[in-house]
């Protein structure tokens, strides 16, 4: 083993480190707002992929994406007023199976839609064989992308969590519904607003890996229970411990492929994830006691 | 009352009309075909094509007379659903023959049933265990693994490398292409290095290839059918692999080049020859039936042809030349008659079959195609193409 090859596992464990939490940021959202995970996330991040490549094809790149971040928006707001708003005061399991039904929903619509075929939007920069290479070891340009957008996302979301009103409003609604609506919050238009936030971020998501990763119908799935594993790694809730948490992940994984064989990868990940489960459930970088304090 | 009395008498008029019409008349052809669901992509060229050509036998008066009733099942990928589908068209709608189903697994999961039940099947679907052994009633059209594994063999030979790494997806098609490439490595003098299975949904590789890359392979032989494969092509170009990589038949689609871009030129891979059917010689045999149904099929669906429908092509050509030849749509006759057809021109070949081939075709199905700026060509002179690798 020598360093270039230990460098080009660091770099591709990077590479998947950085997808996986753009898609736990995602995650965290909904679960700050509501308490509950959307597992319908991983279908906003196929939808923002598919819609930004659908109108790509007459409009330029930057207006193709910022279109389907709108429309995925949208769409996420839709879901929620139909299936989720009108329920009185539901009980966590039966929101998480909605979502569930909705991740379904999302994906057999998408499949009329779009047919089967894979797509992908074209590189930000350069093409699919552009590298950067440093000495022997070679990165795109567009895990530089990825992993500047993630960094750009957590600090805005970090910035509208504590310090904006708004933000704020959503963040008490999570800790306690109760007491956020005597003290005039609306709960309900929060969560309205937790999902055209994550349906948003998963959609720019999906825009940015897409030239990475390719989007099919049914990619969000796949997407989904990484992003997950790496949102519990890091402590539900907590975007800059997802980022964290993503690197250790993809890194893990990456050096996994070089000392067994590459079909063990998933291993490496699901056992992460029990692991974490049965000994730390708040996540590596979350507080136990805040933990012991939520339903789920 | 007066009126549903006349409707009454109405109907059973027509009924009675009707019905030793439809039994004398029709023949009824099965289809379990996944439509929807993860084989789309097999399942649904397969069933339009199987509606084209049933309303094209038809419109010109059927088969020796008798007009063909299609039913098609949509089996979303699942062997379960494909095997109570069987039951109920071979029951309940007593079909004469079945087309399908799109996958190895389903295939293999009611290959009993067809052959318990005397109905032909005609497998859409490309392990080689389906007609080995040989069972009496069951035949397929795509071709062998095997013949694909030994085409890139023997371009590797020609091409003077001997170092292979192996990728493949952790589905049945990958893990039969897998198995055929180490059973076949050590008699055409191939080595392999490296042997990687990865998960079908896999959204990156950089690490599988890079493992591949420093075991010293001189090639790649990719073997899947996902949206991985051009993900395996572009992360090898990434970390700077410089030599030749190969994938699958299951390459042919042109979407996996589109989403491999520029990474995908110069893969090698073997394919049936639909995709290349403009620019066949003219006297090559299979030209006239690919370009008819590459124009038929584009015209009416306003998509491009796959192989994969090409398989129902062939299934149906072989069905309707065997009745013609046996003369009855009669399930013993017809299947003697399929044993003896010999040289049916199909778009995934010649087929010739024997008692022994229930798949008729031979290596020569195959053609070696690569890419260039982003279209599928056949490959001319292999030796000195722009696409030998360099060693290191």
């Amino acid at each position: 083993m020598n360093i270039e090859l230990l460098s080009q596992y660091l770099v591709a464990g990077i590479t998947y480190g950085t997808i996986y939490a753009i898609v736990a940021i995602g995650f965290n959202i909904i679960y700050n707002a509501t308490g509950i995970i959307n597992f319908a996330q991983g279908e906003f991040v196929m939808l923002g992929g598919m819609i930004a490549v659908s109108l790509h094809s007459f409009m330029p790149l930057p207006a193709a994406i910022l279109a389907a971040v709108l429309v995925a928006m949208i769409i996420g707001a839709l879901i929620e007023i139909i299936f989720i708003r009108w329920l009185v005061s539901p009980s966590v399991l039966r929101m998480i199976i909605i979502t569930i039904g909705i991740s379904i929903f999302i994906r057999e619509a998408a499949l009329h839609v779009w047919g089967e075929a894979v797509r992908a939007l074209p590189y930000f920069t350069g093409t699919e064989v552009t590298v950067i290479s440093v000495g022997d070891v070679h990165i795109s340009p567009q895990v530089l992308w990825v992993t500047g957008i993630s960094a750009l996302m957590v600090i805005i979301l970090t910035f509208f969590f504590n310090y904006t009103l708004l933000g704020r409003q959503m963040r008490a609604c999570s800790a306690n519904r109760d007491a956020a609506r005597l003290c005039g919050i609306s709960a309900k238009n929060m969560v309205t607003l937790s999902f055209v936030l994550s349906a948003g971020i998963g959609a720019l998501a999906g825009c940015v890996v897409s030239p990475i990763t390719y989007v099919q119908y049914d990619s969000g799935t796949g997407l989904a229970i990484k992003g997950f594993t790496v949102a519990i790694l890091g402590g539900l809730g907590n975007s800059t411990a997802a980022i964290a948490a993503g690197l250790i992940l993809g890194i893990l994984e990456s050096f996994s492929v070089w000392v067994m064989p590459a079909a063990f990868k998933d291993v490496v990940s699901i056992s992460i994830l029990l692991l974490i489960l049965f000994v730390r459930p708040s996540g590596i970088f979350g507080s136990v006691e805040a933990s012991r304090l939520k339903e789920f | 009352m007066k009126a549903f009395k006349m409707f009454a008498v109405l109907m059973l008029t027509v009924m009675i009309m009707a019905a030793p019409a439809l039994a004398k008349d029709t023949i009824k052809i099965g289809a379990i075909l996944a439509v929807t669901g993860p084989a789309a992509f097999l399942g649904a060229p397969e069933a339009k094509t199987l509606e084209m050509m049933v309303d094209e036998i038809n419109k010109k008066g059927g088969i020796k007379g008798s007009k063909v009733e299609l039913i098609i099942k949509d089996s979303g990928a699942s062997p379960e659903k494909a095997l109570s589908f069987a039951k109920q068209l071979i029951e309940e709608d007593k079909v004469f023959a079945i087309i399908g189903p799109s996958t190895s697994g389903e295939t293999m999961k009611i290959k009993g049933v067809a052959e318990e039940a005397k109905t032909i099947l005609m497998s859409c679907a490309a392990a080689e265990v389906i007609v080995n052994p040989v069972a009496k009633y069951v035949f397929k059209t795509p071709q062998m693994d095997k013949h694909a594994v030994i085409k890139i063999f023997q371009q590797m030979k020609e091409m003077k490398l001997t170092k292979a790494g192996v990728l493949s997806s952790n589905t049945g098609f990958g893990k039969a292409g897998k198995e055929q490439i180490e059973k076949l490595a050590p008699e055409h003098g191939i080595q392999i290095v490296a042997n990687e299975v990865y998960d079908s949904k896999a959204t990156d590789l950089t690490a599988e290839v890079t493992k591949v890359k420093a075991a010293g392979a001189e090639a790649i032989i990719n073997w899947s059918i996902e949206p991985a494969q051009s993900i395996v092509i572009k992360n090898a170009r990434q970390i700077g692999f410089k030599g030749q990589i190969f994938q699958s038949h299951g390459f042919g689609n042109i979407k996996y080049v589109e989403a491999a871009g520029e990474a995908a030129e110069g893969v090698i891979f073997p394919a049936g020859r639909l995709l290349i059917a403009d620019v066949l010689p003219k006297n090559d045999p299979q030209k006239a039936v690919l370009v008819k149904y590459k124009k038929d099929y584009e015209s009416k669906f306003k998509e491009e042809a796959s192989t994969f429908g090409g398989h129902a092509y062939d299934a149906m050509i072989i069905l309707t030349k065997a009745i013609e030849k046996a003369g009855k749509a009669d399930k013993e006759a017809v299947r003697n008659a399929i044993e003896g057809l010999k040289g049916v021109v199909g778009t995934g070949g010649v087929f010739n079959f024997s008692a022994q081939d229930h798949n008729g075709l031979d290596i020569n199905a195959f053609e070696m195609l690569t890419v260039k700026k982003g279209k599928f060509v056949p490959l001319a002179t292999p030796s000195k193409k722009e696409g030998s690798p360099k060693k290191k």
